[in-house]
């Protein structure tokens, strides 16, 4: 079993559908709860963007969080090695090495990270603890609308990497060339 | 990966070294990461009740994760129909209305003036026996019927059931009157049975969803939202119609940004449309409906063209969004929406709703309204009280409302005020806030003044609660164990509300507190209960349902059975005098109303003002949710929305112009002022109204977290349009001009 885990390049993803998002921020707290995220801090949040004049709008809903980027700045900008490419490819920090000095916060083009009260960099995990359980991050099994689905991109099996090759899907910010994966379908 | 290779390979670790194991490094192993709290939160339950959520009133099943006697987290039951382990916000944030620091923790009285919220703690014993007292004495000098029952929510049972026992009639939720009231209405003259909750309409199967000024999305009735979810994944489209472009409207095929109170006139002319193009269904219209000729008269000069100067909406648009409606039937359902209670025409307004309905043929049809049965769970049984009412109820009156199939919240406060038809001297509030659920809070202030006796039941120091002159704390949902819960739905079944962690403080559930003034009034063979835990297990052996399973599972899921045409349940029948679905009524032509809905044609704002419109957010069930400190992390205040154009035109903001995030006051036309509020500038608005979310403005000084935050739009209801049919209260029928908030100096 572990062979064959070795021998393909796992990369976990996630996707989230714009047309089905109706906004209501449930991923926002279940995040919350689930990581203990304290008061203040946000590991992912929603944006609502409206285009156009009365009565000719345009609605786009976005949840968003860290992308998880292949090439991540905060990993490269971080100075003592406290933030990394964890199984996956997910990016995670280290609190133990983190020294709170936010040089990830600047790097990072997506606004994904704060610090929390106990002085360490906190940011969106792919909840690894429960992905390592079998389970879905706590965003996706909390969305009313099924709007999130995480996945391993490196298996084309995958629902995940199905659904990015049959619907129409978009980056944040793709000329940053940080290859984030988190993918917007729209 | 094969998510199965992978999902077998954590069975294995998990297996062989179980969860300890897990957070103590194998995991962090497996990631090559170094062990963290931070990355491994813990915020699993040792222990996992499932029960069901009170945040709002949908019911949704949840999973409450307890550790170390806390509730740390509260996720979706995927065994529950409402939920299917999923939440919106506010059921994730039910632990934040546990911890609330502001709860009510002991029985207090009153020590001062009323109103100015002061209290001293006292024991259960002396507050029970207060309360009884007081109900005693009133019931002497006035009769039972001189004590009204004021209740929301799902513990309200147990109040119920001290106030038939005790005697009076006078038992009113403000959700039918000063919410979904009309709407029941409209749909029973039609079709001989109201909607209920959870309404039986079947978005998931729908081709076309068309919402009028109900904004799902931003109404997060659970189930509904995922629901039109999977039906927009389904290529379903949605026609929005709203004055406000609300994110369903952000999601439409068709918005019709509509003249705010001329719904009528838009849905007659949409029946112009179907019925003179032929595109309704004939089949469904010949054998099940009565006054289909006289119907197709009324509609016949009220083409879209005729519609376009009342509404706003242009002649095409109508026709257009009409047509598509028409040819998605049955599979296109006209949604009936929730709160109806918006200009006093919503009984007729909900009628022109179920006649169309009815045109598409989507009564009994899949993607349509559907015909769901519940389980069969015999009510809970004990002695009938010897004392009966000897007076209807107090907001009976000769000749109004006649058609009012509940009592009126309103009218018992209206009633309290007149002493008429007969004085009421004593409230018990349960669970309402009625300085924010009844319109105009002046008015309430002035019932309250008749009274002898106000009590308070409820969790945190609303309002009302500060008007007391007893308050009850109760243990929230999380604390106590309620009735069974055995709604219609497409999937019959019967969930239990159970104890999760035992009641904080000195706090208590409603069962007790309401057996406990039983036993003081002489009611104690009506309370024939040690705990509500003997109800439901009674009950539930009464239907033959396995209690162990309905514990542990949190719900029992009965036969289905078919709730559509489509799935074979056999031809409808409908209980209206003609036995028919009543496109003309009969009824409502003998009682002097409009047979046939009519427009009506809204007043103007006056020179200057906006209709005041209001709504919901996502993460408030209005002012319940409004103090909890998780839900104010996602929505802290609200905020008044005003089209851009608009508020360039605004007198008294030339320089600078008015933008998003300053604070304004609202002053209504009789001169009422609001606290201040933020502005939002916005396109996503007519300039002819403002919108703002229902429940802020808090004023009550136990609420430290929403106190001040925001404005209250209750306090801008001075007037309201009372339904001639039904009584309910038409509350988008005020007026606002926007004025500076007065820099504190």
């Amino acid at each position: 079993m572990s062979a064959i885990l070795r021998k393909r390049k796992k990369r976990y993803a996630m996707a989230m559908d714009m047309r089905k998002c109706v906004g209501c921020n449930a991923c926002v707290l279940a995040c919350k709860a689930e990581n203990d995220v304290p008061e203040g801090g946000f590991r992912c949040w929603v944006e609502i963007e409206i285009r156009g004049a009365f009565p000719d709008l345009k609605q786009r809903i976005v949840s968003s969080r860290c992308m998880h980027c292949a090439d991540a700045p905060c990993v490269s900008n971080c100075p003592t090695g406290a933030s990394f490419y964890s199984e996956g490819g997910a990016v995670q920090v280290d609190p133990d090495k983190c020294t709170g000095c936010k040089a990830c916060i600047a790097a990072c083009p997506y606004g994904a990270r704060f610090v929390r009260p106990e002085g360490y960099v906190d940011k969106c995990t792919f909840c690894m603890h429960r992905v390592a359980k079998g389970k879905d991050p706590a965003c996706v099994e909390v969305c009313p609308t099924e709007s999130l689905v995480f996945g391993d991109l490196g298996d084309p099996e995958s629902s995940l990497a199905k659904l990015l090759a049959r619907r129409q899907h978009e980056t944040l910010k793709p000329e940053q060339g940080t290859e984030p994966h988190l993918f917007f379908l729209s | 990966m094969s998510s199965i290779d992978r999902r077998q390979f954590i069975k294995i670790t998990a297996g062989s070294f179980g969860a300890a194991a897990l957070a103590s490094g194998l995991v962090s192993d497996w990631w090559g990461a170094t062990a963290s709290a931070g990355i491994t939160p813990d915020t699993d339950g040792d222990n996992v009740v499932p029960t069901f959520c009170e945040l709002c009133f949908w019911k949704c099943g949840v999973l409450a994760h307890v550790k170390n006697g806390r509730v740390t987290k509260i996720v979706g039951n995927p065994k529950h129909p409402l939920s299917r382990g999923r939440l919106c916000p506010r059921g994730t944030g039910g632990t934040g209305l546990l911890y609330d620091p502001d709860r009510l923790q002991k029985p207090l009285v009153r020590v001062s003036k009323r109103g100015e919220q002061r209290f001293e703690p006292v024991s259960w014993d002396a507050a029970l026996n207060r309360v009884a007292e007081g109900m005693e004495r009133i019931r002497k000098a006035h009769g039972p019927e001189a004590l009204a029952l004021f209740y929301h929510g799902f513990g309200g049972s147990w109040f119920k059931r001290l106030f038939k026992s005790f005697g009076s009639p006078n038992i009113a939720a403000p959700s039918y009157a000063q919410c979904r009231g009309p709407r029941e209405v409209g749909f029973e003259l039609t079709y001989g049975q109201g909607v209920g909750s959870p309404e039986p309409v079947d978005i998931e199967n729908t081709r076309c969803l068309t919402l009028i000024g109900s904004h799902l999305g931003e109404n997060t009735h659970n189930t509904q939202v995922q629901d039109m979810a999977r039906a927009i994944e389904r290529g379903a489209d949605l026609v929005v119609v709203d004055p406000r472009f609300s994110i369903a409207a952000g999601k439409a095929k068709y918005w019709l940004p509509i003249k705010p109170g001329t719904d009528i006139a838009l849905l007659l002319a949409w029946m112009n449309v179907i019925i003179s193009e032929q595109r309704y269904d004939a089949d469904f219209v010949a054998k099940h409906t009565v006054g289909f000729d006289k119907l197709k008269a009324h509609v016949a000069d009220k083409t879209p063209e005729w519609a376009y100067p009342l509404t706003g909406i242009a002649p095409q648009l109508i026709r257009e969004s009409g047509r598509f409606i028409a040819s998605q039937r049955p599979a296109s359902l006209v949604h009936p929406g929730r709160r109806a209670t918006w200009y006093g025409d919503d009984a007729q307004r909900s009628r022109a709703v179920a006649i169309l309905s009815a045109l598409l043929g989507s009564w009994g049809r899949r993607g349509g309204y559907l015909l769901p049965t519940s389980m069969e769970v015999p009510g809970d049984k004990y002695p009938k009280s010897a004392r009966k009412p000897h007076r209807p109820r107090a907001d009976r009156l000769p000749g109004k409302h006649p058609l009012a199939g509940a009592a009126l919240a309103s009218g018992l406060c209206d009633a309290t005020v007149t002493a008429k038809p007969y004085p009421i001297k004593g409230w018990m509030v349960y669970g309402t806030n009625l300085m924010q659920a009844l319109p105009d809070p002046r008015h309430t202030r002035a019932a309250i003044e008749k009274l002898d006796l106000l009590v308070a039941i409820d969790v945190l120091p609303a309002e009302i609660v500060g008007w007391a002159d007893v308050v009850l704390p109760e243990a929230t949902y999380l604390e106590r164990t309620d009735d069974l819960h055995v709604p219609a739905y497409k999937e019959p079944y019967v969930a239990l509300r159970q104890q999760v962690v035992p009641p904080m403080y000195e706090s208590k559930p409603g069962w007790w507190i309401a057996k406990q003034l039983g036993e003081r009034l002489g009611l104690g063979a009506q309370f024939n209960y040690q705990s509500s835990e003997d109800v439901v297990r009674r009950r539930a052996a009464a239907a033959k349902i396995d209690f162990a399973a309905l514990a542990r599972d949190g719900v029992v899921l009965g036969k289905r059975v078919p709730a559509c045409r489509d799935d074979g349940l056999p031809a409808p029948s409908f209980d209206t005098p003609s036995k028919k679905v009543e496109l003309y009524s009969d009824q409502l032509a003998k009682l002097g109303f409009h047979p046939m809905p009519e427009p009506s044609s809204p007043e103007e704002p006056p020179q200057g003002m906006f209709r005041l419109l209001t709504g919901r957010a996502p993460m408030h069930t209005f002012g319940r949710t409004t103090n909890n400190r998780q839900l104010g992390e996602l929505m802290s205040e609200n905020e008044v929305w005003i089209n851009r154009a608009a508020a360039r035109a605004l007198p008294g903001f030339e320089d600078p112009p008015l933008r998003t995030g300053d604070k304004v006051v609202l002053v209504n036309q009789d001169g009422i002022k609001s606290t201040p509020i933020k502005a939002r500038v916005t396109e996503r608005i007519r300039g002819d109204c403002v919108y703002m979310v229902h429940g802020f403005g808090h004023s009550a000084r136990g609420l430290r977290f929403a106190r001040g935050r925001g404005a209250c739009d209750s306090d801008l209801v001075t007037r309201v349009k009372v339904d001639p049919l039904m009584g309910g209260t038409g509350m988008n029928v005020n007026f606002v001009r926007i004025a500076k908030a007065e820099v504190r100096s």
